[in-house]
């Protein structure tokens, strides 16, 4: 007795056996000239194409600036002091007591956090995207739950393209990303969250986050260096 | 969603071309969605190489499907995933409802899914005692309004904000009566709190899936709101309904197709949100177990049909990345809106795709229902040839004997003469003399038997008198060729 | 075929007038201002006597048995010239498109589809890339031109008449705002389907009046036609013309639509 898979594969392989595309090589890949930029050009590019997106950036010369720059964020925007940090080191080990003020916890969120802060794996300056994805250290739920999301990237994260950002997570797995190696999600972010359902006005904090604040912080990751 | 009415467009487009608020709404494409594509398009250099790229990459998967759905379905196991396919809306709809019982559904939130849609999942599921809580705006406003889709990409592209307003206050009915809902983003945040507690509550999540990566298992969503990330994320399973022809080889490539898909759906360079999901929660992981994330991980991969078109003319049609830029520039589209189409697919993709899944005697009027202008085949990111593929489906219905009788012999007696030159001269000599004679010294029609289609709205200009050919002859100038 | 330099006009360089069966119908005088055009620009005309349709009201029904008939006859029909000028696009798209598809299948007609194909041109395209006519007309009015569908996407027409529109003396060319909208005619969909196509003409109506021309032009006479009427319905003072009667100075017939 034959199941949906041996007859849904029969079809397709009698239909691939006649047809007029099955000697179609892949074409080869075609990288826009835009993101292939360094050192200032590439962070310029980042910024014009993320406020153009409607996120916020603000740069800071090192890791130990980052715990002010958020402070300041959101007491500018009149946002309460309490952000909800990922367990990752490029985050968490920074010096949040620093800022006094500021209420912090780690971990993943339930929904009650006001803002997140979390690294990601890089920021893309083509479309000023941030790629970020789960894992124990950076849960999914910071990245699409708090009303606020604050996202840190550092200087080696920032890279041209996209293709440039899937190298960063095989260097960062080891090369292969099959068999099971990828992170359950990567989600690649440009602005805050938005919708044009409603007679195609276009307004900002659909589901996921009303606000994205980017920090670029003109330092490696590698720089951070654990509080005590 | 199970009850087509595609055969009832010419009556539907009537109703809908005297509908002022649908006509309202339909403004928009004209006045933002053509103009912010072609802004987008110019913007990026490389973007007219990247359509070519993007038809050959499609080709290349076309051509080599099973090889690609089987690694595909390889990594998604690998990965901790499983795969159900299913030739069919029936099997998919049962599937769905298996692993929703399994999961002890009560409440299933769900992204938007075409494919969720074409097999009709939420009325079966509530059929089935399971309530679908969609959570993408323009499908929520929608489900309350019980209506289906009428754009692939913006479903309640037919509902005006004051009409969005009106439905929010019928149903929102636990709150102040007196509030104001003037400002769209008051709509909008009414939405996002209505919608807040559902995700949590979901036991099951059901997205579609934009496109599949065989190197990786993954599936891919593209969303603005993050409600697709919510749907997939929180509950305890996730269900990716998708169908044969959204597997893409690597991730790498999959970024050519996303690089058109958003600038051709709305005019972004890339949409807020676009992941990759692969398998449930991770049990180890270099950093630890994950701590969100669903326990369960399945693909619903639905052939519905598509699979006999490959090795056929209409494979073509297995390009589409579902961008919607077709039917923002059809010209038939902006006088009609969706629903006329009758089923979930509308515009010029819909043209096609209904009769193809649901055989084209249930769809006859859809492939005539174009000027073959060519306007949707100039913007198609994978570079879809419609018009052709609309023909196609014309000669269809001519060898079928699905086109009326009467166009049949009209245009049957025309070619007859046609193919016979002397005869043809003969007959549009005397018919002219007769146009001309009938509209006596007025220059035109205003009605005309047999013309009614024509005379209901325009007038006819009536000839000039004498045919071209018969004033050549009679100037004695140069006949060429073989009479 | 390259073009031939202007005062030198190889004697051998034949070119077929391609009159479509609207023109041949409707309004020869647009088959005259074509000749006239193409004959000042230094080539003899000829108007092969066995032309009947180009086969599009077959084709785009689905009947491709009739339409590859009549191709094959209009093939047979205009063999042997160097350039094939039809006053329409739509009539050159399905020569110049259409016909290498149509009989592709067909080995003994399939080549000579497309040797006619590569020599068909729609009327103001060949008049400025091939014949770099001059034009000398005059026209004072405030005109505005509707780009057909097939001239934009079939055969790459759309600076070529306005490049000639330019050269008429007095003619200011006001641009619709959507140059590029399909004005509903479409063959038999118009009659097919009444009120989407009165629909589509009514928007291109609209958008003619607010461009403030007197005089609306385009290269098809379908889609002239298709617009005339529906102007004349409105009770519109607009006049409809095919571009080649004020390229070639002949606009003392009736514009269409109106008596004479």
């Amino acid at each position: 007795m034959s199941t949906d898979r041996d007859r849904m594969l029969a079809t397709i392989r009698a239909g691939v056996a006649r047809s007029a595309t099955r000697d179609t090589p892949k074409p080869a890949p075609l990288v826009p000239q835009r993101g292939q930029l360094n050192g200032r050009a590439l962070v310029d590019l980042f910024r014009k194409q993320a406020e153009a997106a409607a996120a916020t950036v603000a740069e800071v010369a090192r890791a130990e600036d980052v715990p002010t720059a958020v402070a300041d964020y959101l007491r500018s925007r009149n946002l309460p002091p309490q952000i909800r940090l990922s367990p990752d080191q490029r985050v968490n080990a920074l010096d949040w007591k620093s800022q006094p003020l500021l209420e912090t916890s780690s971990g993943a969120s339930d929904g009650h956090d006001p803002a997140s802060v979390t690294p990601v794996l890089a920021g893309v300056a083509e479309t000023g995207t941030l790629m970020v994805h789960s894992g124990a250290d950076t849960p999914n739920t910071l990245h699409f739950l708090p009303e606020t999301h604050i996202a840190v990237v550092y200087a080696d994260e920032l890279v041209g393209t996209y293709e440039d950002g899937w190298a960063a997570l095989r260097a960062k797995a080891g090369a292969d990303l099959s068999n099971g190696a990828m992170p359950r999600t990567v989600s690649f972010v440009t602005g805050p969250s938005r919708s044009a359902d409603i007679g195609k006005i276009l307004l900002m904090g659909a589901h996921g986050p009303k606000r994205l604040h980017v920090i670029l912080v003109d330092a490696p990751k590698s720089s951070v260096r654990p509080a005590h | 969603m199970l009850h087509p009415t595609s055969n009832a467009f010419s009556a539907e487009s009537t109703k809908a071309i005297a509908n002022p608020q649908l006509q309202e709404a339909l403004s928009v494409l004209r006045v933002q969605s053509i103009p912010n594509r072609l802004k987008a398009a110019s913007n990026l250099a490389e973007f007219e190489q990247l359509r070519d790229r993007a038809r050959d990459l499609k080709n290349h998967i076309l051509g080599h499907l099973d090889q690609y759905l089987l690694q595909f379905e390889a990594q998604v196991k690998a990965s901790g995933g499983e795969v159900h396919w299913c030739s069919d809306a029936e099997t998919a709809r049962q599937t769905v409802l298996r692993l929703c019982r399994e999961a002890g559904a009560k409440t299933v939130t769900k992204g938007k899914t075409m494919i969720g849609e074409e097999i009709g999942i939420n009325d079966f599921l509530e059929q089935n005692g399971i309530e679908p809580v969609e959570t993408d705006l323009g499908e929520y406003i929608i489900q309350l309004r019980k209506e289906i889709p009428s754009h692939i990409i913006g479903p309640a592209l037919h509902v005006t904000k004051r009409q969005v307003e009106e439905t929010f206050r019928e149903h929102h009915t636990d709150l102040d009566a007196a509030r104001s809902l003037e400002e769209p983003a008051a709509l909008m945040a009414e939405a996002r709190a209505k919608m807040r507690d559902r995700y949590f509550e979901a036991d099951v999540g059901i997205t579609g899936a934009n496109f599949l990566i065989a190197e990786t298992g993954s599936t891919v969503i593209v969303t603005n709101e993050g409600n697709g990330d919510l749907t997939q994320t929180l509950p305890k399973m996730h269900i990716a309904i998708t169908s044969i022809e959204k597997v893409v080889p690597t991730l790498d490539d999959a970024m050519t197709l996303l690089r058109l898909l958003p600038r051709s759906a709305t005019g972004q360079e890339l949409s807020v949100y676009v992941t990759f999901s692969t398998g449930p929660r991770r049990q180890s992981g270099p950093n630890g177990p994950d701590p969100d994330g669903p326990k369960a991980f399945h693909v619903v991969l639905l052939d519905n049909g598509r699979s006999a078109y490959l090795g056929t003319p209409m494979q073509e049609m297995l390009r589409c990345i579902r961008c919607g830029a077709c039917m923002d520039h059809c010209p038939v589209y902006h006088a009609v809106g969706g629903h006329a189409y009758g089923w979930v697919y509308p515009g010029p993709i819909g043209s096609i795709l209904t009769p193809a899944l649901l055989g084209v005697q249930n769809a006859e009027p859809l492939p005539n229902a174009s000027t073959l202008c060519g306007r949707c085949e100039s913007v198609c990111p994978v570079r879809i040839p419609i018009p052709k593929l609309l023909r196609h489906w014309r000669e269809e219905e001519f060898s079928r004997a699905i086109t009326p009788s009467t166009q049949r012999s009209g245009l049957g007696l025309w070619a007859w003469f046609a193919k016979r030159p002397s005869l043809y001269r003969l007959a549009t000599r005397w018919a002219v003399r007769v146009l001309r004679w009938g509209a006596g010294s007025d220059g035109k029609f205003t009605s005309l038997p047999l013309a009614g289609g024509w005379t209901k709205h325009r007038d006819f200009p009536a000839p000039q008198g004498k045919t071209f050919h018969d004033q050549w002859r009679a100037k004695g100038r140069s006949i060429g060729g073989k009479a | 075929m390259p073009p031939a330099a202007e005062g030198q006009r190889p004697k051998d360089q034949r070119v077929a007038l391609f009159v479509t069966c609207l023109v041949d119908l409707f309004r020869p005088s647009v088959g005259f201002a074509a000749v006239k055009l193409i004959e000042q620009a230094g080539f003899a005309v000829e108007v092969p006597a066995a032309q009947t349709c180009c086969g599009q009201p077959a084709y785009n029904s689905g009947d491709r048995a009739d339409a590859q008939a009549i191709a094959r006859n209009t093939i047979a029909a205009f063999e042997g010239y160097d350039y094939i000028v039809a006053p329409s696009g739509s009539c050159g798209g399905m020569l110049h498109a259409h016909y290498p598809e149509l009989l592709a299948d067909d080995p003994h007609w399939a080549p000579r589809a497309q040797a006619l194909a590569a020599r068909t041109y729609e009327l103001t395209q060949f008049l400025v890339e091939v014949a770099k006519v001059k034009i000398d007309a005059a026209f004072p009015s405030r005109v505005t031109y509707h780009d057909s569908c097939s001239s934009l996407r079939e055969m790459n027409v759309k600076a070529q008449p306005r490049d000639l529109l330019r050269q008429v003396q007095g003619v200011q060319i006001a641009e619709l705002a959507e140059t590029e909208a399909c004005c509903g005619f479409g063959g038999t969909f118009c009659v097919k389907f009444p009120d989407i196509s009165n629909s589509m003409v009514e928007r291109k109506t609209a958008d003619i009046v607010a461009s403030g021309a007197d005089t609306l032009l385009a290269g098809d006479l379908g889609c002239l036609m298709n617009i005339a009427g529906k102007l004349k319905r409105q009770g519109s003072t607009v006049k409809v013309r095919h571009v080649a009667e004020v390229l070639a100075g002949m606009t003392d017939t009736a514009a269409i639509g109106e008596a004479e």
